[in-house]
């Protein structure tokens, strides 16, 4: 137990974890995440507050990681290499843990052509492999990435990093996770899963690279809302990889439900997606190594409940 | 090589715009070779203001000229006379060349009529594209030839990312990833097993962001 953080303790005791996620607001109001806080209280062991994703500005990880703890759930703030450089990321995260905040998620960052402000500076001063190591030499070795020691206490992080299986080249995914682990990786959180059969295949390769019992692999899962949203996601969204099979369903969901009964279409869409998302959980759990699922409903906590529910995750263990 | 673009006629007028008689002064290296600054370029250039400026009923005073560098003083004197005729020089040259024209003759304003865009390669004819980003310490040594920090979008030493897809980069299907570029390379050289190896991240002061660099090699100096 390197920090005892609840999914720490979660995923050291064997439990199969869920974390959650929360997209905070585009604006400086604090009501949107105590909704969101609440409709994923007690369904999850830890929610992942997400950093600028897509490079659009949002209230700060770190803030609303704040917010969340004083509504008594456990933050998983995210950091990325896109909008800090070193000096920023330590004393951001300086901050984060002298209010107790335990869980960090490294990542390299969407690039901001993707965000509102693609006219800002670049950053990527560090990747995420310099990111994870900096923040494990912070912990264990009390320095700062300058190697100058740290007087008094230390941030301390349980450490987190993300893992594409989808992304290219293919075979070097495992071995980059594994880069990650030496890094300083100690749970990984992959990118949504919907094609279990190479989901499955990245995970038997990270085995024989004797990674499963180095670290713990939490496979991402999101239920769709729409026939639309699995086609986008099918086409548009890099690294995501949708089986045609998925989008059929979803389109086939509204079959005899006339255009104009939109409640109706939406609820069907939703139902079939929860139940897409119900299985696929299902079937990755049997996949050796996988530890836990983490939940990306984006902008529809409300499914969250209804999805820990039916897969036998709830209520979640007290550790 | 330096790579640059004209700016657009609509934004070189309006650089103009205060003056009547104006220099324009091309380069003949780099800006030469890609089809930005030189003496070609100028003339056409030229042509393109007299008639823009003459329809609008203003007509510019537009003289021609083109050195071989315009980064040197010894080059520049060439044009040195022809200062006297006009109000103002417009560079056809990198930023450089518009600086050295700045400095050398402080009595007259040199505006740069390019927009200097990066260090490429010509890949083939009419395309260029960005190679190295200068950053003084270089590391092609690890990375099979194939720069990660000018053809990475996100300067990784340790990539590629999660959005690499296809061989492509997450920012655009017509951009390679470079690090997929780097696996391939890496792996025809049978030296994949250096791609284990966790890169420490890069000391910038190498870089621009250290500060203006300059070079001093004493051992060349005329003057001590």
């Amino acid at each position: 137990m390197k920090v005892g953080s609840n999914l720490e303790k979660v995923l050291t005791a064997g439990y199969f974890a869920a974390t959650g996620e929360l997209g905070p607001p585009k604006n400086a109001d604090p009501e949107v995440v105590r909704r969101k806080a609440d409709l994923l209280k007690g369904n999850v062991d830890a929610v992942n507050i997400t950093d600028n994703q897509t490079a659009v500005v949002r209230m700060s990880s770190i803030s609303v990681g704040i917010m969340l703890m004083n509504l008594g759930l456990e933050p998983t703030i995210q950091m990325t290499c896109r909008d800090r450089n070193r000096i920023a990321i330590q004393s951001d995260l300086l901050g984060a843990a002298a209010f107790g905040i335990k869980n960090l998620l490294c990542l390299s960052g969407d690039h901001q052509v993707f965000g509102n402000h693609p006219m800002s500076k670049n950053v990527f001063d560090l990747d995420s492999m310099g990111l994870l190591r900096m923040i494990k030499d912070l912990r264990d070795e009390k320095k700062f990435q300058c190697g100058e020691e740290i007087k008094g206490p230390a941030p301390a992080f349980f450490i987190g990093a993300a893992a594409n299986p989808f992304a290219d080249p293919f075979e070097f995914r495992p071995y980059r996770l594994a880069k990650k682990v030496a890094a300083g990786a100690e749970f990984i959180q992959t990118q949504i899963v919907f094609n279990v059969p190479k989901f499955r295949e990245f995970m038997e390769r990270c085995g024989d690279l004797g990674l499963l019992d180095k670290v713990h692999i939490l496979a991402g899962v999101s239920p769709i809302r729409t026939a639309g949203a699995a086609k986008y996601m099918a086409a548009q969204v890099p690294g995501m990889d949708v089986p045609e099979e998925y989008v059929r369903r979803m389109e086939d969901a509204v079959k005899g439900i006339p255009k104009e009964d939109k409640a109706g279409r939406k609820a069907a869409w939703e139902a079939e997606g929860v139940n897409i998302c119900v299985e696929v959980i299902q079937r990755v759990r049997e996949i050796p190594g996988v530890k836990g699922v983490h939940i990306m409903a984006i902008e529809w906590e409300e499914s969250v409940h209804e999805i820990v529910k039916r897969t036998g995750l709830y209520p979640r263990p007290q550790v | 090589m330096i790579v640059a673009e004209q700016k657009s006629l609509e934004e070189i007028k309006k650089l103009l715009a205060p003056y009547e008689k104006v220099l324009i002064v091309g380069c003949g290296t780099c800006v030469t070779v890609c089809f930005a600054g030189g003496e070609k370029e100028v003339s056409i250039l030229a042509s393109a203001l007299r008639m823009a400026t003459g329809l609008e009923g203003k007509p510019k005073q537009i003289l021609e000229a083109t050195v071989q560098r315009q980064c040197e003083y010894e080059y520049n004197e060439a044009v040195a006379d022809k200062l006297k005729e006009v109000d103002v020089v417009l560079s056809l040259a990198c930023g450089i060349g518009v600086q050295t024209m700045n400095e050398q003759f402080k009595q007259i304003a040199t505006l740069p009529g390019l927009n200097t865009t990066f260090l490429g390669q010509p890949t083939e004819q009419g395309v260029w594209a960005e190679r190295c980003q200068a950053c003084g310490d270089c590391v092609l040594a690890t990375t099979g030839g194939i720069c990660p920090i000018a053809r990475c979008s996100k300067s990784l030493l340790n990539g590629p990312c999660g959005g690499s897809q296809n061989g492509k980069c997450e920012i655009n299907p017509e951009v390679t990833c470079a690090w997929n570029e780097i696996y391939d390379r890496m792996k025809a050289l049978g030296r994949l097993q250096e791609m284990l190896e966790v890169t420490p991240s890069k000391d910038w002061r190498t870089s621009r962001d250290g500060g203006p660099r300059k070079i001093i090699r004493e051992d060349l100096r005329l003057t001590k």
